[in-house]
C-alpha cells in the first residue's frame, strides 16, 4: 500500500517537473498556478513544508526558507470566481458561523472540512502565518484553522497607522520579524540563510516595481489594461512574490502592455470614460460587470485593490529589506486612517485621469468598506467627480442583486454622459 | 407632436402622454407579475381614455424596474434620470428630489438644467418604502389611503426602533397588545419611515427646493415627518406618482 502510494506520488512529481519545464517556455498564468498548487499539494514528497499565510502577510521569509506559501484568500477568490461561494458559505453557516462573517473565511473554514471547492481543498498546512494588517477577522479565522489542523500559528501584529509610523511601532514590528524568523527556523529545524533572504527581498521589490509599472500603463489613453485584467494578473504578485517566476511573468506582461500602448490598442474597444474601482472584485460577476461598463464605453482603468501589492514600495529599502519590510507591511492600504486612504484615492484619480469613482461596498470586508462614504465625500469635495456605491459581496452571491446594481450603473453612466455631454478624451468620438 | 413615457414599477405601472410639451394625461395601474404586459396595458388604457390613436405617438421611453421588459419603446432610461427630468419639467427650480416607491427609495440632486448631479438608492431592503407602509397598514387594519392622515392625529408618536420590516411588524403587534393608541402607533410608523428616508437624503446633501415623488409622496404623514426631520419644506406635485413616466415622456421628446 505504502509503496503504491510512493509510486503514484513519484509519478506526480515527474509530471510537475515536466510542466515546470513547459512553463519556462510559455509562462501562462494558468500553467504557473497549476504547477504552484500541484507542488504545494505534493509538498511532502519533495520534503517541503507548507505555510498558510494571509494576503497581506510578509511572505519573503517563507520563500527564503523554501517553504511553500499558500493563500486561503486566493483560494477564496477562486471559490468566488467559480461560483461555489454560496454553497460553501451555507455549509459554514450550518456549522454555526454567522452570515456576517467574511465570505473568504466562511468558505475556507467549511471547505477545509469537505475538501471541496474548485481545486478539491487547499494543501494541508504545516504552519499558519497570520498578519493582522488587513483585518481582525484573520486572527480568529487562523486560530480556528490552527486548532483544526493542529499546527503552530504565528501572529504578526501590526499596529494601525492612522497617519504615521511611530518609533515604538517600528521597534515593535521589527522585533516580531525576528520572532517570525525564529518561529520558521524552529518549525523547519534549520537556520535562515540570510544571503538567500537578501536575494528574495530583491526579487520581491523587482516584482512589485514591475507590477506597479504594469498598472501604470493605464495612465495611457486608451488604457491597455482594466481593473478586471489586473484582478486576473494579480495572482502571482500575491502568491509568488519574491520569486523569479513572478518577475519573469510581469516582465512579459509589461512588454505586452507597452506593445498595446504603441499600437494604441485599448483594453475595451471604445474608451470614452475612465473609472476608478474601490474594494475587492465581485469575483462571480467580473464578466457581467466588465461588459456592463464597456457597453457605455467606460474602462475601469485602475483600482485601489490591486495596487495594494505595490503600494508601499516607497517604504522599502532594498539594501535593508527586513528592516524596511516591517514598515511597508504595517502601512498597507487597509491599515491606515481614512484621511490617508482618501489621499491615496485622490492621487489615483489624478494619476489615472478618471471621470468617476465606483465604490464596491463589500458586505464581507469591513475594514475596506468602513469609511467609504467619508472617502466619497472627500473625493467629491476635492475633485467633484461622480461616485457610485454598489452594495455586494466578493464571494457570497446572495448579497448581489442584479437588477438593482444594473439600474445604479446605468444611472451612473447616464449621469457621467450627461455631465460630460459629447465630451470625450478620444478626439474621434462624437456623440 | 405626442410622446409617451411608461414607468413600470414593482407595484404600480404609470403612463404619461405629452402633446406639444404639455401633459394631456397620466394613468396608474397595478403591475402584477408580468411587467411587460403591465407596461403595455397602462399605455393602451391611457390611449383609450384620451381617445388617441397609437400611431400619433411619435416616441416612447420606458423606465422603472421593468423598463427593459417592453419591446415597443424607443429607449429605456433609468428611473433616476427620469425622476430628475420629470421634476425639472414640473418645476425648473427644484434642486433635490426624494422618490419613494413601492420597493425602493432614492434621492437625487439636479442642476439648473435638470441633469442629475448625484444620487443614492436604498439598499436591498423594504424598510423606508411603500411596501413597509403597506405591511404596517395591514397589521393595523387601516386603509392605506387614510394611513397618512391618521398619523397626524397622534398625541404622542410611539417609538418604533426596528428598521427591519419584519421586526417592526412584531414590534407594532406588541404595541397593539399593550393597548397603545392606534394613532400613536401609526404616527410612530411614519416617523420611522421618515427617519430612514431622511438618512438617505442627507447622504446626498439634499438642498431646497425639494420635491417628493413616487406613490409614498401621496402620504401626508410621511411628507410632514420628513419635513420635520430635514428641517426643510417639501413640494409635492399632483403628478407625484406619475413623475417618472412624465420624465420618460420628456426624454422621449428629446429623441
Ligand atoms: S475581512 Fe477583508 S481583509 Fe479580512 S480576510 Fe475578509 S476580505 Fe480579507
Amino acid at each position: 500500500m505504502v509503496t503504491k502510494l510512493k509510486v503514484i506520488l513519484t509519478l506526480c512529481f515527474v509530471k510537475i517537473k515536466k510542466i515546470m519545464l513547459a512553463v519556462k517556455k510559455k509562462k501562462s498564468m494558468k500553467e504557473i498556478m497549476t504547477v504552484y498548487y500541484m507542488e504545494a499539494k505534493t509538498a511532502k514528497l519533495s520534503g517541503k513544508k507548507v505555510a498558510w499565510i494571509t494576503s497581506g502577510g510578509p511572505v519573503e521569509p517563507l520563500i527564503a526558507m523554501d517553504i511553500i506559501p499558500v493563500y486561503p484568500e486566493n483560494h477564496g477568490a477562486m471559490i468566488g470566481a467559480s461560483k461555489m461561494g454560496v454553497d460553501l458559505c451555507e455549509k459554514a453557516e450550518e456549522m454555526g458561523y454567522s452570515r456576517d462573517l467574511c465570505s473568504y473565511a466562511r468558505s475556507d473554514i467549511s471547505c477545509a472540512t469537505v475538501n471541496g471547492g474548485p481545486i478539491g481543498g487547499l494543501p494541508k498546512p504545516d504552519m499558519l502565518i497570520c498578519c493582522n494588517n488587513i483585518c481582525g477577522t484573520v486572527l480568529k479565522w487562523y486560530e480556528i484553522q490552527a486548532r483544526y489542523y493542529e499546527v503552530p500559528l504565528f501572529i504578526l501584529d501590526t499596529p494601525f497607522c492612522h497617519t504615521e509610523y511611530s518609533e515604538e511601532a517600528k521597534k515593535y514590528v521589527r522585533r516580531q520579524i525576528e520572532e517570525y524568523i525564529a518561529f520558521l527556523e524552529e518549525v523547519c529545524g534549520r537556520k535562515m540563510n540570510y544571503e538567500k533572504m537578501d536575494k528574495v527581498g530583491r526579487l520581491s521589490v523587482e516584482g512589485q516595481r514591475l507590477w506597479q509599472a504594469v498598472l501604470d500603463t493605464a495612465t495611457n489613453s486608451p488604457s491597455p489594461i482594466t481593473a478586471f485584467d489586473a484582478f486576473f494578473h494579480l495572482a502571482l504578485i500575491v502568491t509568488l512574490r519574491g520569486t523569479r517566476i513572478a518577475v519573469d511573468y510581469y516582465k512579459n506582461l509589461l512588454e505586452e502592455m507597452y506593445q498595446k500602448v504603441d499600437k494604441g490598442i485599448g483594453a475595451i474597444p471604445n474608451e470614452h470614460y475612465r473609472l476608478l474601482w474601490d474594494n475587492l472584485p465581485i469575483w462571480y460577476r467580473l464578466r457581467w460587470l466588465s461588459n456592463k461598463f464597456a457597453d457605455y464605453g467606460a474602462s475601469l482603468v485602475a483600482d485601489t485593490y490591486t495596487t495594494a501589492w505595490c503600494g508601499t514600495l516607497k517604504y522599502i529599502d532594498v539594501d535593508n529589506f527586513l528592516d524596511s519590510m516591517a514598515e511597508a507591511y504595517s502601512r498597507i492600504y487597509l491599515n491606515i486612517g481614512i484621511d490617508e486612504m482618501a489621499k491615496n484615492v485622490i492621487e489615483m484619480i489624478d494619476k489615472y485621469n478618471v471621470d468617476g469613482f465606483v465604490i464596491h461596498s463589500n458586505r464581507s470586508c469591513k475594514p475596506y468598506s468602513l469609511g467609504q462614504y467619508d472617502i466619497q465625500k472627500i473625493v467629491q469635495r476635492e475633485r467633484d467627480i461622480p461616485c457610485l456605491v454598489i452594495e455586494a459581496d466578493m464571494v457570497d452571491e446572495r448579497n448581489f442583486s442584479e437588477s438593482q446594481i444594473a439600474t445604479r450603473i446605468e444611472a451612473f453612466m447616464e449621469m457621467i454622459k450627461e455631465q460630460k455631454g459629447s465630451w470625450s478624451r478620444n478626439s474621434n468620438y462624437t456623440e | 407632436m405626442c410622446v409617451a413615457g411608461i414607468d413600470i414599477g414593482s407595484i404600480t405601472s404609470k403612463a404619461a402622454i405629452l402633446s406639444d410639451g404639455k401633459i394631456i394625461g397620466t394613468k396608474v395601474t397595478f403591475t402584477g407579475y408580468n411587467a411587460a404586459l403591465a407596461g403595455r396595458k397602462v399605455y393602451e388604457d391611457l390611449l383609450d381614455e384620451l381617445t388617441i390613436d397609437e400611431t400619433s405617438i411619435k416616441k416612447i421611453v420606458s423606465t422603472g424596474y421593468g423598463r427593459n421588459s417592453v419591446d415597443f419603446v424607443d429607449k429605456a432610461v433609468t428611473e433616476i434620470i427620469c425622476h430628475g427630468t420629470g421634476a425639472h419639467y414640473l418645476n425648473p427650480h427644484i434642486r433635490s428630489i426624494i422618490d419613494v416607491g413601492g420597493q425602493d427609495s432614492k434621492a437625487m440632486i439636479v442642476d439648473q438644467d435638470g441633469r442629475v448631479k448625484d444620487f443614492v438608492m436604498n439598499d436591498k431592503c423594504a424598510a423606508g418604502t411603500g411596501r413597509f407602509l403597506e405591511v404596517m397598514a395591514r397589521a393595523l387594519e387601516v386603509d392605506l389611503d387614510s394611513f397618512g392622515l391618521q398619523s397626524l392625529k397622534a398625541e404622542r408618536p410611539s417609538k418604533i426602533s426596528s428598521i427591519c420590516t419584519v421586526f417592526a411588524e412584531s414590534e407594532v403587534i406588541s404595541l397593539i397588545s399593550k393597548g397603545e393608541k392606534r394613532d400613536n402607533i401609526i404616527a410612530g410608523i411614519h416617523e420611522s419611515v421618515a427617519a430612514r428616508i431622511s438618512a438617505l437624503a442627507k447622504r446626498v446633501n439634499v438642498r431646497s427646493p425639494i420635491m417628493m415623488t413616487g406613490g409614498v409622496a401621496k402620504n401626508i404623514g410621511v411628507v410632514k415627518a420628513l419635513e420635520r426631520k430635514l428641517g426643510m419644506s417639501i413640494e409635492v406635485s399632483e403628478y407625484a406618482q406619475s413623475n417618472g413616466a412624465i420624465g420618460a415622456a420628456v426624454m422621449a421628446m428629446k429623441l
